[in-house]
């Protein structure tokens, strides 16, 4: 794992306040957590910030940003998350999202795709798949849900330990409580995300774990057929939170799809 | 003394392998309606019907309903059409609805129009209660838990509007909008049915029904922690501005009666051997608490003392049983529930007895509690037709008149003897008996 050393930032919006963890210097890549929350810096930020800037929001109402209580379903979040694009004046992003956080980023890129240079999805929900169903984290504890991210204990270990900590639960307490606000009815996906990325031509990669659990790997598929310009990678054997699974083998296909480069060391 | 029966109408199925002495418990929302058999519905149906028209004639001065979801431990499903039914086949009791749960409609305009139709066929007899809901109401619906308290909120006001302002008018809320609110239906009662609040433990429902001077039930709590919370409504009053009083509380408890004692603690002990009811106490199944405790639902800092009592925390899904997740259900050793009963009987949690050896017992609750409104919980768990028909009419001859005696002498006055809304006698209307 790189060594870095990341900083912890709060920037102010009318809307509450968004944390973020930043480091690293180069094009801007943001990455969007799953609805557990943020965990806190991952080695696949660490592996990523050896090429580009790194900053990993807290979405608003989770954790360390502020909840905007009127907020209704993602696309609210997404806007937000544009509003803070212009306040830190990024431009050409590398927009990453994961889970929930995919799909944030996708109405992201459907609200405002001007200051985006790609969009990567990895497991994203969003999309109502035709054959199976996301896993409905509101009908199984916040534990059993975390786990079910993982290919197996092991996996999950590595990021969470053995034993979680009590802040850990907390903040997947905490943030199942927004996204229940956000995400209730019709559970993690829209209707109209799909018609509205059709709209897009915007450089897109579709990372998903074949053992994926949470959101099926048919979403995939369905991401790729509303993405013009986009193309999938399975990553076989992983399951839903595939860039902690396999944080070096997807920092460079994303360091690959977005920069050209090669990250990581050898 | 309000006087008022209630029993939870359990869908009893003796084939069911969940059901009585030797049944096994069920998971909190593990059970598939597959073995729904709507023949023997309907028979529970007409028996529990039948029920409250005879605790009507035994003396009772309401009927309790209540309302849960997908679940077998109650047949209140739309308690609306049960109230309905009562409020043409019986004549002077109050048909006491606790709840409606208000957070799972999505149009509050349809349940004021039902009540109003309610309060006028029963020629004003209804009290209309509102209750937030448990996690399964809000799984089983569909509400959004977060706007659980919102929703609550708003379509209390809404109603109250709408049965009190003449209309059209227009409503446009947060979660609720109207473009013409004009129902042609309007509650018999002036300016609307009485609204009390059953509950367990929100704090801020206390405060909620304290501040709108709203009879706050108690629903089975244990006595000490009951005792808390009526003391908390007592300052959210005087904080507000007015004095709270016996007809501000009101108390649910469980007492069965019966010929001898041994009868009584036998049939008793049915209360625990019905289908498994996460606010029976002894019988409450394998209850996953994060169902029951869905995200925001609740505030996580806004308890009331009753959720230290293990048979509420556990109901609510403050803690957990140990249950086996994954599995439908689960063996509960009989030798558990015989002690569960025990302790219940010890703590009068469950008050069974002849007429005689309850009495004083009763008592002992009316003293420590002082409540304007009690409600006899009973016919519940595995008791059948005759059980609960004996238990009512002991309770009609020996028990109810005595209970008036020791509230006259008490001084416990009920809500429709003092107005919890002015404090002042209530005027033109005949004292329950």
């Amino acid at each position: 794992m790189a060594n870095s050393e990341f900083r912890d930032e709060h920037v102010r919006l009318a809307t509450g306040s968004i944390h973020l963890l930043r480091c690293g210097v180069g094009p801007p890549l943001v990455f969007l957590h799953h609805s557990i929350g943020s965990p806190g810096w991952l080695p696949m930020y660490a592996t990523l910030a050896e090429s580009c800037d790194v900053i990993v929001p807290d979405l608003p109402g989770y954790a360390g940003s502020e909840r905007p209580n009127w907020a209704r379903e993602p696309r609210d979040l997404a806007i937000i998350l544009a509003h803070l694009f212009d306040a830190l004046g990024l431009n050409d992003v590398t927009l990453v999202g994961a889970g929930f956080g995919g799909y944030v980023a996708a109405e992201l890129a459907v609200v405002n795709a001007s200051r985006l240079a790609r969009l990567v999805l990895i497991g994203a929900a969003g999309l109502k798949p035709e054959q199976g169903e996301i896993m409905d984290q509101m009908l199984t504890s916040h534990t059993a849900y975390a786990h079910a991210g993982f290919r197996d204990q092991e996996y999950f270990a590595r990021i969470y330990g053995e034993d979680v900590h009590a802040d850990v639960k907390q903040l997947w307490d905490f943030s199942r409580e927004m996204s229940a606000r956000v995400t209730w009815k019709p559970y993690m996906f829209s209707r109209r995300l799909a018609p509205l990325l059709a709209n897009l031509r915007l450089p897109s990669l579709i990372l998903w774990g074949s053992e994926d659990q949470i959101v099926p790997l048919e979403c995939a598929q369905l991401y790729a057929q509303a993405l013009a310009n986009s193309r999938v990678e399975i990553i076989a054997g992983a399951g839903h939170c595939v860039e902690m699974e396999e944080p070096a083998r997807v920092a460079a296909l994303i360091a690959a799809f977005a920069f050209g480069q090669t990250v990581g060391g050898s | 003394m309000f006087v008022g029966y209630f029993t939870e109408r359990p869908y009893q199925d003796p084939n069911s392998g969940y059901f009585g002495a030797t049944g096994r418990s069920i998971m909190d929302l593990g059970m598939s309606n597959a073995a729904y058999d709507p023949r023997l519905g309907a028979e529970l149906y007409h028996r529990y019907l039948d029920e409250k028209v005879y605790a009507e004639e035994m003396g009772f001065d309401g009927l309790m309903l209540n309302e849960h979801h997908s679940t077998p431990f109650c047949m209140g499903q739309v308690v609306n059409v049960e109230a309905a039914i009562l409020a043409r086949i019986t004549k002077r009791a109050k048909i006491v609805i606790l709840g409606n749960v208000l957070p799972i409609w999505d149009d509050p305009l349809w349940l004021a129009e039902e009540l109003a139709e309610i309060d006028m066929i029963s020629r004003g007899r209804l009290v209309s209660g509102w209750v937030r809901g448990t996690g399964r109401e809000s799984v089983a619906h569909n509400a959004t838990p977060p706007f659980n308290w919102e929703r609550f909120q708003e379509a209390h006001d809404f109603i109250i509007k709408a049965w009190t302002q003449p209309g059209p008018f227009r409503w446009e809320g947060e979660h609720y909008h109207y473009r013409y609110v004009n129902p042609w239906s309007r509650p018999y009662q002036t300016p609307h049915p009485p609204i009390w609040i059953p509950g367990v433990m929100s704090r801020n429902t206390v405060e909620w029904a304290a501040q709108h001077r709203y009879p706050y039930v108690m629903l089975a709590t244990e006595l000490e922690p009951t005792k808390e919370s009526f003391d908390y409504y007592d300052k959210v009053a005087r904080d507000t501005g007015y004095e709270s009083g016996t007809q501000h509380r009101g108390y649910l408890f469980k007492v069965h009666v019966d010929e001898t004692d041994e009868k009584a603690h036998e049939v008793a002990r049915k209360f625990v051997d019905g289908p498994s009811n996460p606010f029976l106490e002894g019988n409450q199944g394998d209850i996953r608490p994060f169902i029951q405790n869905l995200p925001g639902l609740t505030s996580r800092t806004a308890l009331l003392p009753t959720v230290n009592a293990f048979a509420v925390a556990a109901s609510r899904g403050r803690v957990s049983p140990g249950a086996a997740v994954g599995s439908n259900i689960s063996e509960v050793p009989k030798a558990d529930k015989d002690e569960a009963f025990q302790q219940q009987i010890d703590k009068m949690s469950i008050i069974a007895g002849t007429p005689k050896t309850v009495l004083p017992k009763i008592k002992h609750v009316l003293e420590t509690l002082r409540p304007g409104t009690i409600f006899f919980w009973d016919g519940d768990g595995a008791m059948d037709h005759d059980d609960a028909m004996r238990s009512l009419r002991l309770m009609g001859s020996d028990v109810i008149p005595a209970v008036r005696e020791m509230a006259k002498s008490l001084d416990l006055k009920g809500p429709f003897e003092i107005d919890p809304a002015t404090n002042k006698p209530v005027e033109g209307q005949n004292e329950p008996r």
